[in-house]
């Protein structure tokens, strides 16, 4: 298949979207510092306008380049930072609760920019398409994300948490989100996770079934995504249970997502052969 | 002078004072009323708090003396020997009596900076005048002013944002760990009046049960009863905290309350659900080893106090914002007061003027024989509309211009060198 070496056009949908984020990240940190719903309500719309932008970026990117998002480790990279966005802003309209946008915000804007600003890496011939092959993918970086985001809160509950206990009743503890909210928050984060990784990892093995006519060859990318489901799986049930709850159950949560970052570096970029990127 | 106010404050005067000086609703009433009816003041408010009484008053525009008109209305309304009364009164016209309301209800005046009721009383003090039509233009202006000022400042400075008390600062701590409490049940020991103020503001922000322990069980049932609570046996520990999220302890014991022990088969039994442990007592009633049991928050008096302590300096650090606030709110008010005034002062110099012309012409005119009447007419017309002219400009820039209203701040001087002492408004 011949390919035009091309780097992503500077585009429209490109800037607007930075600027959707930024805005909505200013607003969330307004929201955090000022407590005015009209700062959070501000940062939920500025969020949802990066959604859209975002959408378009993402389009406009594969256009330029003939392939899906997901193909190159840039593509995925925004795919990734827009389905953080899509799973934050779900937390946030069944949680009622705008204070984590602060802190969730520059991860997004992060993977954005990172993954927009970079040159598109060389492209080998590819062999993934159809909608099996595409759900897959997105649902699998779907609950990267959502791992990502129960990480972000864990973390968050540990620095109050700390704050809390030692009494060091500065100003950030006012500022932060509350114990409780964060738990549930990251539960929510985590089951979201687990339901959407154990679909695409069904459709996954469907689709490497219809590709090759079977469906087991030793990839030790299965193991490790074994590993993290049970560990997320662990991780839900403990987390109600009375030696765990609270602080260590976050401990975990973050231990877990040092497992996702492992997966995707090095069993990616060193041991798998099928995945790589996520 | 156009605005006048006189009053007492907690900063002037002792509480012995103060509550002779108090007004009741009713008596503010009475007084307003008197004071118009005896050509005092033309319009009144009387704003009466425990920790301020004042009046505000416009004048009639003939008065020449009337400070010492209230202040001896005061002293004789409240039967307060005068001499008491001058040491403690202050007393401020127009622009600072505007500023003075103004500060009043942004709670920068406040014994508690920032408080949140002074807000209300003023407007309840305003409702009240104005129902009994004891205000006007002038008053009806300034309060609206001030109401709005009250509320900017609340909204967008942090002046009373934050909680002053221990108990506030408690329960605030407390919602750092659960949320919002509604959904959460609250164990209160002991029934003291600190207890009150807890249970209070734990019922105003909604916690959903509560639950009373006192060793006399008589007084923890008039406490239960008054905020529809229910009373635990004392010390029934195994069953008192498996349920309550939040435990506020204020009991006087030379022994803690709660040992270690107890609060780790509560932990235990609760399945390590977080509590949240006030510690309000002195000497403590929470042993203080037990602080490092797992999910227990334990904050003492001093912690609580600290939080308090923070948050004074926090609104301390707001007042330069709200001051700015009153300010523009005061500029705002004072270009609409010269701009009534000032429209007052055109139509003056109008009349002034027509009848000037109208005596000019009849001795002017008088030795001018040949003049048919129609002729006569006619120059009255015309010389009309020449002080028309000269007069519609300025007017229109009056009415336009607030800049130059601003600039125009003494109407008074005006109005001496334009308008003789018989025509003075």
């Amino acid at each position: 298949m011949m390919r035009r070496e091309q780097g992503p056009m500077p585009h429209i949908f490109l800037y607007l979207t930075v600027l959707a984020y930024a805005l909505s990240f200013g607003s969330y940190i307004r929201f955090l510092r000022t407590g005015r719903e009209i700062a959070g309500g501000l940062g939920t719309l500025f969020l949802v306008l990066g959604l859209i932008a975002h959408y378009f970026a993402l389009l406009e990117r594969s256009r330029g380049l003939h392939t899906v998002p997901y193909h190159d480790l840039y593509g995925s990279m925004s795919l990734f930072g827009w389905l953080l966005a899509l799973t934050y802003l779900g937390l946030e309209f069944y949680h009622r609760q705008r204070s984590v946008g602060a802190f969730v915000l520059p991860f997004i804007l992060v993977f954005f920019l990172a993954a927009h600003l970079a040159p598109a890496d060389r492209l080998s011939p590819t062999i993934a398409h159809g909608p099996v092959f595409a759900f897959h993918v997105t649902l699998s970086i779907l609950a990267y994300a959502a791992f990502a985001l129960s990480f972000v809160l864990s973390l968050i509950f540990l620095i109050q948490n700390r704050l809390l206990r030692n009494r060091q009743l500065s100003e950030v503890v006012w500022r932060l989100p509350a114990l409780e909210l964060l738990e549930r928050m990251s539960r929510s984060s985590v089951l979201v996770g687990l339901i959407s990784i154990a679909v695409g990892t069904i459709l996954g093995f469907i689709w490497v079934d219809r590709l090759t006519g079977q469906y087991w060859y030793y990839d030790p990318k299965y193991v490790i995504t074994l590993v993290v489901l049970l560990l997320y799986a662990v991780y839900l049930q403990l987390s109600r249970t009375t030696t765990w709850r609270g602080a260590r159950a976050s401990r975990l949560c973050i231990f877990n997502f040092v497992i996702v970052v492992l997966s995707f570096t090095v069993v990616n970029l060193y041991l798998s052969h099928s995945h790589r990127y996520f | 002078m156009e605005i006048v106010l006189v009053g007492l404050n907690h900063r002037t005067a002792p509480v012995e004072v103060r509550e002779k000086v108090s007004f009741t609703a009713d008596q503010a009433r009475r007084a307003a009323d008197q004071l118009r009816a005896r050509g005092i003041l033309d319009e009144t408010l009387v704003l009466s708090t425990c920790n301020r009484s004042e009046v505000y008053g416009v004048p009639p525009e003939t008065s020449h003396n009337c400070l010492s008109g209230l202040a001896s209305f005061l002293s004789e309304f409240h039967s307060v020997g005068p001499d008491i009364l001058t040491s403690s009164l202050y007393h401020h016209y127009d622009r600072h009596a505007v500023r003075h309301l103004f500060r009043v209800s942004a709670g920068l005046d406040s014994m508690l900076l920032g408080e949140a009721e002074i807000l209300g009383q003023v407007r309840e003090a305003y409702r009240s005048a104005h129902e009994q039509g004891a205000t006007g233009p002038v008053l009806n202006r300034l309060f609206q002013g001030a109401l709005e000022v009250g509320k900017r400042v609340r909204t967008e400075t942090e002046l009373g944002s934050r909680p002053m008390s221990v108990a506030a600062a408690g329960v605030k701590l407390a919602e750092r760990i659960f949320g919002k409490l509604n959904g959460h049940s609250a164990l209160v020991l002991g029934a003291g009046a600190v207890s009150e103020q807890v249970i209070s503001t734990l019922r105003d922000r909604g916690i959903a049960d509560l639950f009373v322990m006192n060793r006399s069980r008589d007084r923890a049932e008039e406490l239960a009863q008054k905020f529809n609570g229910s009373v635990v046996e004392w010390a029934s520990w195994d069953t008192g905290l498996l349920k309550p999220d939040v435990v506020v302890s204020s009991v006087s014991a030379d022994e803690p309350v709660l040992p270690r022990r107890v609060l780790e088969s509560a932990m235990n039994a609760r399945g390590n659900r977080a509590l949240f442990v006030m510690d309000l007592g002195m000497p403590r009633n929470i042993e203080a080893a037990a602080s490092d049991l797992y999910n227990l928050y334990v904050y003492n008096l001093d912690d609580l106090s600290g939080i308090v302590q923070q948050n004074r300096q926090a609104r301390e650090g707001e007042i330069p914002r709200a001051e700015a606030i009153v300010e523009e709110h005061v500029g705002k008010f004072l270009s609409w007061q010269a701009s009534v005034e000032l429209v007052g002062l055109v139509s003056a110099l109008r009349a002034r003027l027509r009848e000037e012309r109208t005596t000019f012409l009849h001795t002017r005119l008088a030795s001018v024989t040949h003049l048919s009447p129609k002729d006569r007419e006619q120059m009255e017309v015309l010389m009309d509309e020449l002080l028309e002219k000269l007069l519609v400009e300025p007017a229109e820039r009056l009415r336009g211009e607030r800049e130059l209203r601003r600039k125009i701040q003494n109407v008074e001087a005006l109005r001496d060198l334009f308008l003789s002492d018989r025509d003075k408004r």
